[in-house]
């Protein structure tokens, strides 16, 4: 039996290189010893992403993309195909874990310097996905054809109206329609279910072949390839298999039990994860009351808020919500300080990073909440505190006083 | 990084433990996607029994009733084609239904309907070779269907598939089997339930 | 239009949630393990709503496998002659016609409870009072101009709106009702009445999603199955980082 299967995988090897990427991926892709908690939402986002894309083609399986029958196919998900409510919450629970973990991943970057050299390309390819995932949330969001859906939809899609110049026809030409309309829902449809799923994937392989190519980074920040053993093999990595299939396990088994309390106990999450105006099919005659875009948009919602209209024209938002994302990108060459991690970085790395995350949950808040001109001040302040901070990375490092990096992680 | 001292054996027993624990718990994820496939509560809904009343039937005649998508006949036989029933059995594959798949115990028999009705067979008018729907030919004698020696039945116009008019099929055609009858049960004298037979078996 | 954009997007979340500020909501106080008042509560939903209001995602069949009924009870109590047991609960009442009576279609029903809420519901089925300004000469208190008459006021009675004068920050005078009197009273005492607006609220938080219970006693498996893989798990991870000094 034995050698019948090393045989198989002889003959495999000599076709398809399986022995070897299993090598070169996990069983001896050396990672820093010293992962903390931080680490696990890589491996967590990648499951999320299983959980979508499997979820996602069950649901299809069911769903009509027709303004007509949309919401009542949804329903008929969650009542008359077998175990479809599981599958349907599934997936709606999965779209806000997934926002949660690339959140939790993004912070972890900015915590430990990750998007330094040489890992600039592995924070772009983050980078696009967070872009591309935004994409692939929004277009899902105006699927149920709610009334939530259809409003929220119609709000963003007039944002491109205020693109100066060819704002009107651009947002026409998106929906295909002159209000968001069942012509909008089905390329929705197709743009949620085929193509942004394919440029998601390809974005995924990408940014795992990079951090593949250069290694991963750790808590100390040091690179532990410049520490090898006789063997050539780095003093400070162990093999990613077994030891950190092992533990990433465990991370995955808490992860879904945090994922199967919300899923079967609050599924809507208070209102959060499925709203209620979304039980009241799409009317494009009666706007809900309160428009709020799902809790993972609200702090960029709140930045398009924050920033008012110049001499008419609503572009000024719109650009600074672009801004605020594409400024990602910029991260790397943004943050000037010679040191990754924030254990030895400065103090006021650690308060200007402390504000950063307390300050996107605050704009995150306020985006969710009803504009007073209180909360509209504080969003201003907010999103002014957003594009400060990435400037300020440029900066401290003149003054900053960091602590000697030392050679080898420290366990 | 060592592996002296290893208790080999409670590491391959927690890694079993675990691998079937996780088995198991990937069973468990992957049956409800398994069985979402199962027809809905919709489909259930339209693919119930319906009625057919055949109070209206004469000897010779054929009704046609929808169940669950699929066309099912209701043919009333007349007199001279019961007896005829029983003459052509030497042309036929399963004359007396031997093959239990085709129809409940209860329609086990040369007429293969219910004893207290034998005049009245229900078949689902679905060709057991490819799933053509074969037509109705009751024209004794029929010139294209070999002649004198067609007692009436039906006939399928994809691959010549020939039954008699108990759905018995002929020997020599490319139909394996006898036309399917579907559980059914007289809800009085003149109304047929189709597709359910109240669990009788 | 650029107005209008504008208007989305900085007027509307300006306003607030709730349909009448000011009018709290009572709490439903429901149960969805009751299946008793489910029972009555579909009773009540067909003899009284159902001639406007469908239900058009429920089954007749579900529900009576839900809430403790046979499909011969469901049949020969909750039906209309001529529907089949597998069917949903929709009426025959032609939207246009609906429209022009109500001046707004009376909604489908299935997913209310989900949108509004129960105790919106349960507080909205109490707050129907006496207004000759209205066509059907009934106001409601959660839902000002509701243009639905009062559809269970022989059981409830009539009351009439004890108003108070109130001026807002801006100076600006309204009135508000601040409770009730009854002019007629109904077939109900207001203590039965109470439980008959509570057992038609559950009934339609039941609607809303039928599958709740069974979907809290899955996850509570679910997460005691986690329960042991956890442990198998943490133990192997332990045990594999022995190695790791």
């Amino acid at each position: 039996m034995n050698s019948m299967m090393t045989q198989l995988l002889g003959w495999v090897d000599a076709r398809f290189p399986l022995s070897k990427m299993w090598k070169e991926h996990l069983s001896e892709y050396y990672a820093p010893k010293n992962f903390n908690f931080w680490y696990f939402f890589g491996s967590l986002a990648l499951l999320v992403l299983v959980i979508q894309i499997v979820t996602g083609i069950f649901l299809t399986m069911s769903y009509k993309p027709d303004g007509d029958l949309a919401f009542g196919s949804v329903e008929f998900i969650m009542r008359d195909v077998e175990w479809g409510w599981l599958i349907r919450y599934m997936h709606t629970t999965g779209a806000s874990a997934f926002f949660a973990v690339v959140y939790l991943h993004m912070f972890r970057g900015m915590m430990y310097g990750s998007y330094k050299a040489p890992r600039e390309l592995i924070w772009i390819f983050g980078c696009l996905i967070f872009l591309v995932l935004m994409a692939e949330a929004f277009f899902g969001y105006l699927l149920p054809w709610g009334q939530m859906s259809y409003w929220g939809a119609q709000v963003i899609v007039n944002l491109f109206q205020a693109v100066p110049f060819v704002g009107e026809p651009l947002s026409v030409w998106i929906r295909g329609d002159y209000v968001i309309s069942d012509a909008s829902l089905n390329r929705f449809f197709a743009l949620h279910v085929i193509a942004l799923p394919i440029v998601l994937l390809g974005l995924v392989v990408a940014h795992i072949i990079a951090l593949h190519e250069v290694g991963s980074n750790n808590p100390d920040g040091v690179e532990i390839k410049k520490h090898k053993g006789p063997d050539g093999k780095p003093l400070d990595g162990i093999p990613f298999h077994p030891y950190y299939t092992v533990k990433d396990i465990v991370g995955v088994v808490v992860f879904l039990m945090i994922f199967s309390v919300v899923m079967f106990f609050a599924p809507e999450m208070g209102g959060f994860f499925i709203e209620a105006p979304n039980f009241i099919p799409a009317d494009p005659l009666k706007t809900p009351e309160h428009i709020a875009p799902v809790w993972y948009f609200t702090p960029y919602y709140a930045i398009l808020r924050a920033v008012p209209s110049i001499a008419g024209s609503a572009f000024p938002g719109v650009a600074a919500m672009g801004a605020a994302v594409i400024i990602l990108f910029f991260l790397p060459w943004l943050d000037r300080s010679p040191v990754k991690s924030i254990r030895y970085r400065g103090l006021c790395f650690k308060v200007l990073l402390f504000l950063f995350v307390a300050n996107f949950i605050m704009l995150g808040y306020l985006g969710a909440m009803p504009s007073t001109p209180g909360k509209t001040l504080l969003a201003q302040i907010g999103t002014v505190y957003y594009f400060a901070y990435f400037f300020a990375l440029a900066i401290i490092p003149k003054f900053e006083k960091t602590k000697p990096v030392p050679e080898r992680v420290t366990s | 990084m060592s592996t002296e001292g290893v208790d080999k054996g409670r590491r391959r027993f927690l890694t079993a433990a675990t691998t079937v624990v996780g088995a198991v718990g990937t069973g468990f994820v992957v049956a409800p996607f398994v069985i979402s496939w199962q027809p809905s509560a919709r489909a259930q809904a339209a693919g119930a029994p319906v009625e057919a009343d055949i109070s209206r039937l004469e000897p010779g005649q054929m009704m046609t009733v929808e169940w669950r998508g699929k066309p099912v006949w209701i043919v009333r036989r007349s007199e001279q084609n019961m007896k005829e029933l029983a003459e052509i059995e030497a042309q036929l594959q399963d004359p007396e239904s031997k093959n239990s798949g085709q129809q409940p115990a209860y329609a086990q028999n040369r007429f293969r309907s219910r004893d207290n009705n034998p005049e009245y067979v229900v078949l689902v008018g679905i060709c057991t070779h490819l799933g053509c729907s074969p037509t109705y030919r009751p024209d004794l004698g029929a010139a294209d269907l070999g002649g004198a020696a067609w007692r009436g039945g039906f006939f399928c116009p994809c691959h010549g598939s020939k039954f008699d008019l108990a759905g018995r099929v002929y020997t020599g055609v490319p139909a394996p089997a006898n036309l399917e009858v579907p559980p059914y049960q007289y809800l009085s004298e003149s109304v047929i339930l189709v597709g359910d037979d109240g669990g009788a078996a | 239009m650029k107005k209008l954009i504008i208007a989305l997007l900085f007027a509307l979340p300006g306003l607030s949630m709730a349909a009448a500020p000011g009018v709290p909501l009572e709490k439903a106080g429901i149960d969805l393990r009751d299946q008793s008042s489910l029972q009555r509560g579909a009773q009540l939903f067909v003899n009284y709503c159902m001639g406007c209001h469908s239900v058009q995602y429920q089954r007749y069949n579900r529900m009576g496998r839900d809430i403790g009924l046979s499909d011969d009870q469901v049949r020969d109590n909750l039906m209309f002659v001529g529907d089949r047991i597998g069917d949903t609960m929709t009426i025959a009442m032609p939207k246009a016609d609906a429209a022009s009576w109500f001046g707004t279609p009376p909604p489908d029903l299935s997913v209310v409870s989900r949108s509004r809420g129960v105790d919106w519901l349960y507080s909205y089925l109490k707050g129907f009072y006496i207004d000759e300004s209205r066509p059907f000469g009934m106001n409601n208190a959660v839902f000002p101009d509701v243009g639905m008459p009062h559809a269970l006021w022989e059981l409830e009675g009539l009351k009439r709106g004890i108003t108070e004068t109130v001026i807002d920050a801006d100076g600006n005078e309204s009135s508000k009702v601040v409770g009730y009197e009854m002019v007629k009273p109904g077939k109900l005492s207001a203590v039965e009445y109470d439980q008959a607006a509570r057992d038609l609220t559950n009934f339609l938080a039941y609607t809303g999603e039928p599958v709740k219970l069974q979907r809290q006693q899955l996850g509570i498996w679910v997460l005691l199955f986690l329960g042991v893989l956890f442990i198998f798990a943490y133990l192997l991870k332990k045990e594999y980082w022995r190695d790791i000094h």
